[in-house]
């Protein structure tokens, strides 16, 4: 049946017609229409944010937490710009955010009106694909392309820019779905003739490795579950992304931890000795393959990604296969058929060999608590709970891809690309709405929950029981750590001076406070913060000077990594102090 | 010390068919910027009846894996339906059309004509002290003739960018 509805209300029938339970958003001029078309609608939860930035963490935190594309609602002008990091995250995460942002009213456009920016241009080239909506008609079809793009090929994020007036302009809405235009169809499955070649590539390497990313998360459970099978089958040792925590269980015999700048030694002289790496969902990032020219010198590396562009950016691999992660792990499962594994105890010993470093061993200290004990503690507490953790971006960030273990998706949430601080606390109110049940986690640092930090009034107003453990060391830990390493320790601005009383800030918004100030009490301020039924801060003190190791000083290869208690000399040349 | 460093580069013809929305051009034109590409030439303009679809033809420059990574990134907007090196596609025609305005009297102006001739240009406008020349041809063909005319009265240039096809009877 058709009618006459305004624009906003075409787009919240569309939204719920997408399945839509949660819109996080702030309102403001350019969108009262479409907030007033959700007053006293049932169908669809508003979830008020504290700024707009906390609102695109919010909707990427439901979105990794849930598999469901996360949506997010703002006014125009700072409204709209306050959600770009968000926006620029979630595209560098490949997280799956349909952004409808308003607009001054189509005659005003251009004008510098107030709360005018030029929305369009500002996301272009941090999102997948955005739109300016000229006509209410053309709104229901729009909104439905967007779900689509976000969702379907590699997941990004969409903005939808919509001008008042078309707001408030009626069109002809129908019930039954618009006009499908077909113009976006990734390729999800690889070619027969790939698929054959890699099996012969994997049941004929002695040295192989699979380096699964963020793309076996995005492409569902299942492809964790077809992942571990394809692993059982072959038995090539695992190492994963920071993005890709979860997909392999962290506690099987085969798995090697993350790789990468902060990752395990064992995982990254792996990738430097395989003769065969099998990339899964995951594009060779600069934190990963450390110096290009030597990175994994000797292997044969076939490259599975459902983004082309994604090939050959950086590395050059020899099997490139476009397709999504499942699909593709079930055609090589398919494939793979019978066959016998390589006998890979060789590889495996030398292996066990780099285990016996111990790589993530940290000194003992009498007299504060280690950050990286802190974190074992935590994980062993929660395990039980089956618990989502998300965190913020430095040392802690690190720390808790280290020492908390994953053994599933979409239980860890965290800004890999864009590496963003203020992520975890927004992200972690948008998992706790998405998992109602479930024991939500952000990890922290002192520095970093600084950043977002008024979204503790959003949990609270909500009710949301989430728990953010600070990692307390009264320092920009990451930045200290590189000025120590690289600028002979002259620490320019990277000390945490005036932090809040954590406990007092928890108490202000209606939160409760746990203060952990030693080793004897951290155990039990754990377990406060899980037996209480509500949002907690806990401001763990921990060592101010541990540094995060094993580490990959930047411009240096996979076999230059630096351990705890090696000698770090202070300082490097220009060409390694250039890169990021 | 660290000096920056320069690789050496190929040049590449691309054609690109995208929808005729609002913004294509900056998100085209954009992406080139945003990754540190670089464009030689641009050209666009709609090619279907209902003005749909329009054909962008890009020259660019670089190493052959940046040239790799140009094709695959324009492949992933939305609005972009093809992507066709045609460097790398084999023998195909480009060419490119200008505007030459030349001012002189005497030797150098019959001289103009008598070169606008060889190069088969065709005189557009005229005074009795200038020409327009219309020259079409490939960008190498149309750098020569403004040399030329350099020394015999140049005014004004103006250059389409260039527009390219593959031989043959199929669409590219």
């Amino acid at each position: 049946m058709s009618e006459e509805r305004n624009g906003a209300s075409i787009l919240v029938e569309s939204l719920v017609k997408q399945g839509v339970e949660f819109v996080f958003g702030y309102p403001g001029g350019a969108v009262l229409p479409i907030y007033d078309a959700l007053f006293g609608d049932a169908r669809i939860r508003h979830i008020l944010v504290r700024h707009e930035a906390g609102a695109a963490h919010a909707a990427e935190g439901y979105a990794r937490s849930t598999g469901k594309p996360g949506v997010v609602l703002v006014t125009s002008g700072p409204g709209a710009t306050n959600a770009v990091t968000g926006i620029a995250d979630a595209f560098m995460d490949s997280i799956p955010l349909v952004v409808f942002t308003g607009q001054v009213p189509s005659g005003l456009i251009g004008s510098d009106a107030f709360q005018e920016a030029d929305t369009i241009g500002i996301t272009r080239h941090c999102t997948k694909h955005n739109y300016l909506v000229k006509d209410p008609a053309d709104l229901a079809a729009i909104v439905d392309e967007a779900f689509r793009i976000a969702t379907t090929g590699r997941p990004g994020p969409v903005v939808i820019d919509i001008p008042k007036d078309v707001q408030i302009a009626t069109a002809l809405w129908d019930e039954v779905a618009p006009q499908q235009r077909n113009r976006y169809a990734p390729q999800t499955r690889g070619s027969d003739k790939d698929i054959a070649r890699a099996i012969e590539l994997l049941s004929n390497a002695k040295r192989p490795i699979f380096y699964t990313g963020g793309g076996v998360i995005n492409s569902g459970p299942r492809a964790s579950q077809l992942l571990c099978q394809l692993q059982a089958l072959t038995g090539a040792p695992t190492t994963s992304t920071l993005m890709g925590l979860g997909a392999f269980p962290a506690d099987h015999a085969d798995w090697l931890g993350m790789l990468g700048m902060h990752g395990t030694y064992e995982s990254n002289m792996a990738m430097n000795q395989a003769d065969l790496i099998v990339a899964l969902g995951a594009r060779f990032d600069d934190r990963v393959t450390g110096r290009l020219d030597a990175f994994s010198p000797h292997s044969t590396k076939i490259h599975v990604d459902i983004d082309r562009a994604s090939i050959n950016k950086t590395v050059q691999v020899d099997l490139p296969i476009i397709g999504d992660c499942a699909e593709v792990l079930e055609q090589l499962i398919e494939a793979w058929g019978n066959r016998k594994a390589q006998d890979l105890t060789e590889w495996k010993a030398r292996i066990d060999g780099w285990r016996t470093r111990k790589s993530l061993a940290y000194p003992d200290n009498k007299n504060a608590i280690m950050p990286q004990r802190a974190i074992e503690r935590l994980f062993a507490l929660t395990r039980d709970k089956d618990p989502v953790i998300a965190t913020e971006v430095g040392q802690h960030q690190m720390w808790a891809a280290q020492y908390f273990h994953f053994f599933g998706p979409n239980r860890w949430l965290t800004s890999g690309g864009l590496g963003t601080m203020g992520y975890g606390l927004p992200a972690a109110i948008g998992a706790q709405l998405g998992n109602p049940d479930k024991l939500v986690i952000d990890i922290a640092g002192d520095a970093s929950i600084q950043m977002n930090i008024q979204e503790l009034g959003t949990a609270t107003q909500f009710r949301l029981p989430v728990k953010v453990f600070v990692l307390n060391n009264e320092w920009m830990g990451m930045v200290r750590q590189w000025q120590e390493l690289t600028y002979e320790s002259r620490y320019s601005n990277s000390y945490s001076d005036s932090l809040p009383d954590f406990v007092k800030l928890a108490e202000a918004y209606g939160w409760k406070g746990i203060r952990i100030e030693s080793e004897a009490d951290l155990d039990a301020g754990i377990q406060a913060m899980i037996d209480h039924d509500g949002p907690v801060i806990v401001d763990c003190l921990v060592a101010k000077e541990a540094n995060c190791f094993p580490m990959i000083p930047s411009g240096a290869a996979h076999t230059d990594m630096i351990l705890y208690g090696d000698h770090v000399a202070g300082t490097m040349d220009d060409a390694a102090k250039a890169l990021v | 010390m660290m000096k920056i460093k320069h690789e050496a580069s190929e040049r590449h013809v691309l054609t690109v068919t995208v929808d005729n929305e609002a913004g294509i051009l900056a998100k085209i034109a954009g992406l080139f910027t945003a990754r540190g590409y670089n464009i030689d030439s641009l050209t666009v303009a709609d090619i279907t009846e209902n003005h749909a679809v329009s054909r962008i033809t890009i020259v660019t420059h670089g190493p052959p894996a940046v040239i790799d990574q140009i094709h695959a990134q324009l492949d992933r907007l939305v609005p972009v339906h093809k992507v066709v090196d045609l460097t790398e596609a084999g023998d195909h025609v480009e060419r490119e059309l200008a505007l030459v305005k030349v001012s002189g009297t005497g030797d150098a102006r019959v001289e103009a004509l008598r070169l606008a001739d060889v190069f088969r240009a065709k005189v557009v406008d005229t005074t009795t002290s200038s020409f327009i020349f219309e020259l079409t041809g490939t960008p190498d063909k149309l750098d020569r003739f403004v040399s030329l005319m350099r020394e015999l009265g140049l005014v004004e240039v103006g250059r389409t960018g260039v527009v390219g096809m593959m031989r043959g009877a199929e669409a590219a």
